[in-house]
C-alpha cells in the first residue's frame, strides 16, 4: 500500500493537494472523484471509455506520462478547450512515477 | 395524445427493462427518447464495447444486450416516441401526468418512470461567440434534410462518423464541400475514410486538416468561416461558405427535467430507495439518473430498480387489488400480443 501525493486545481482555480493510492487500480478521473473535486455529473461522464472528454485536464509538471492512446488522441482532436499539455484525466492510471503531478481541471464543456 | 399505464422517460437498458417487469403486471408502457434509436448509452456511446457484469452473461457487447432486451419486451408490445425529447409535465385533476416532448408530442399516464440515464443527447457545440446568431441562420448541429444543402457551399467540422458520411453525401448534393477537423486522422469506418480520400483525390472534396474555424462571419445569415491552420497559426483563412456543421458528436444533459420539481442532488434526482419513486407521488426515477444513499450507476442496478418501481406503480394504479409476485418460471409469460411462453410441463407416466 502506497500512496503519492498529487496537486489538483479544479474549475474554481483552487489547488488541492490529495493522497492518490497505487495499488487500487484508479485512474485520475477516479481520484478527481472520489475526493469530490468536481460535481458529480460533470466529470467522467462517459465512466472512463476515453469518449467524453469532461475529465480532460492540463498537466502543469514535468512528469513523463505515458503515450496517448489512439482512443485518447481521437477525443482530444474532438474535444474543446484542448491545449498542448492536455489530457484525458480517465487514461491515466495512478502510478508511483506521478509522485508529485500537478494538473488542473479542464473547464467544463457547456 | 397517446395514452398507457407506466410513461418511461428514456428507452435504455433500465427503461426497456421496466417495460417487462410492467408487463408481468399486465400494465403497458410507452418510452420516450430523445435519441433516434432505443438503448440509450448503450447503443450510442459504446455499442462495440463488452459489458462483464451483466448477471448470468459472462461476456455481452452493449449493444447484443439492447438487442436481447428489446426481443424479451416484444410481447408486451412499448410504444415509442424516439428523436424527441419530453420537454414538459403537467398533473391532471385525474392525477394523471401529461407530458410533452419538443415535438408537441403529448403522452398521458398516471404512472411516469423517468429513466434518463445520463439525460438527453445533446449536440456538442464549439466554443464560438457567435454561434448562437447563426443558428438556424446557417449553423445546424445534424443534418436532418439534405436537400437544404442542395447547390450551397458546406463546411463540415468533425472527425468522426458522422463528419465522415455526411461529406460523403453532401459530396454529390452541395456545390462546395469542405471538412475541417483538427488532426489528420479519422475515427471512422474504414471504408468511409478510405471514400473521402477518393474524393479528395477527385476534389469532390476540400480537405483542411489539421485545422479548426475560429470565427463566423455574415451580416444576417453565414456568410463566411474563418478557418485557422494547426500547423500555422498565424495563418487564418477565411473561406465563403452558405453552411457550417459542426459534428462533434454528443453529450448528455439532464435537460428540461431537472425544471420539474423534482428534487436534484449531484446533477441527479432523489429517490426513496422503497420503491424509487420521486418527491412528486407517481413520479418515478430509475437507472442512473436517479441517486440516494449508496447509489451505484451500473446497468444490473437499474434492473432492480425497475422491477421494484413496476410493484409500486401496480399498486398506485390499483390500491385495492392484492398481488402476490409470481416467478416467470411458475407463471410464464403472457404477452399483450396474445402469446405465451411457459415452462413445458413435465411428462406424468408410469414405468412398468
Amino acid at each position: 500500500m502506497s500512496d503519492i501525493k498529487i496537486k489538483i486545481t479544479d474549475r474554481d482555480g483552487v489547488a488541492h493537494e490529495v493522497d492518490a493510492p497505487t495499488d487500487m487500480n484508479m485512474n485520475l478521473m477516479e481520484v478527481v472523484r472520489s475526493y469530490e473535486l468536481a460535481p458529480e455529473g460533470t466529470i467522467g461522464i462517459c465512466g472512463g471509455m476515453a469518449m467524453c472528454a469532461s475529465c480532460q485536464c492540463y498537466i502543469l509538471s514535468d512528469h513523463e506520462l505515458p503515450e496517448k492512446s489512439d482512443d485518447e488522441e481521437a477525443m482530444l482532436a474532438e474535444a474543446f478547450n484542448v491545449k498542448e499539455n492536455s489530457r484525458l484525466g480517465c487514461q491515466l492510471h495512478i502510478s508511483e512515477e506521478m509522485d508529485g503531478l500537478e494538473v488542473e481541471l479542464a473547464p467544463e464543456e457547456l | 395524445m397517446i395514452k398507457t399505464d407506466i410513461l418511461i422517460i428514456g428507452a435504455g437498458p433500465t427503461g426497456l427493462f421496466a417495460v417487462f417487469e410492467a408487463g408481468l403486471l399486465q400494465l403497458k408502457c410507452h418510452l420516450i427518447d430523445a435519441l433516434p434509436q432505443a438503448g440509450g448509452q448503450c447503443s450510442e456511446i459504446y455499442p462495440k464495447k463488452p459489458i462483464y457484469d451483466i448477471p448470468g452473461f459472462p461476456e455481452v457487447l452493449a449493444g447484443d444486450l439492447v438487442d436481447n432486451l428489446m426481443k424479451q419486451i416484444e410481447p408486451f408490445q412499448p410504444g415509442f416516441t424516439l428523436g424527441e425529447r419530453a420537454e414538459t409535465i403537467e398533473k391532471l385533476d385525474d392525477g394523471s401526468f401529461v407530458v410533452t416532448t419538443n415535438k408537441g408530442t403529448k403522452h398521458q399516464a398516471p404512472i411516469v418512470a423517468i429513466a434518463g440515464g445520463l439525460g438527453s443527447f445533446e449536440p456538442r457545440k464549439p466554443l464560438l461567440d457567435n454561434l448562437r446568431k447563426y443558428e438556424d441562420n446557417g449553423v445546424a448541429y445534424m443534418i436532418k434534410d439534405p436537400e437544404v444543402y442542395r447547390n450551397k457551399r458546406v463546411v463540415i467540422a468533425g472527425g468522426g462518423d458522422s463528419a465522415l458520411d455526411w461529406s460523403i453525401f453532401l459530396a454529390d448534393v452541395a456545390s462546395e464541400v469542405t471538412l475541417v477537423h483538427r488532426r489528420n486522422e479519422f475515427r471512422g469506418a474504414l471504408d468511409s475514410v478510405e471514400k473521402v480520400q477518393q474524393l479528395k483525390n477527385e476534389g469532390k472534396i476540400n480537405l483542411i486538416t489539421p485545422a479548426e474555424i475560429v470565427g463566423l462571419h455574415g451580416e444576417d445569415t453565414l456568410e463566411a468561416v474563418s478557418v485557422r491552420k494547426t500547423t500555422n497559426p498565424d495563418e487564418v483563412v477565411t473561406l465563403e461558405v452558405d453552411n457550417f456543421v459542426p459534428l462533434f458528436g454528443l453529450s448528455p444533459k439532464l435537460g428540461p427535467i431537472a425544471d420539474w420539481g423534482l428534487e436534484i442532488e449531484k446533477n441527479a434526482i432523489k429517490v426513496d430507495t422503497f420503491d424509487y419513486q420521486t418527491n412528486v407521488p407517481g413520479i418515478y426515477a430509475i437507472g442512473d439518473v436517479n441517486t440516494y444513499p449508496g447509489k451505484l450507476k451500473l446497468i444490473l442496478c437499474g434492473f432492480h430498480e425497475a422491477t421494484l418501481m413496476c410493484q409500486s406503480a401496480y399498486q398506485r394504479i390499483y390500491p385495492d387489488k392484492k398481488y402476490v409476485m409470481k416467478y416467470t418460471t411458475v407463471g410464464g409469460v403472457t404477452g399483450f400480443d396474445g402469446s405465451k411462453k411457459e415452462a413445458p410441463k413435465a411428462v406424468v407416466k408410469s414405468i412398468n
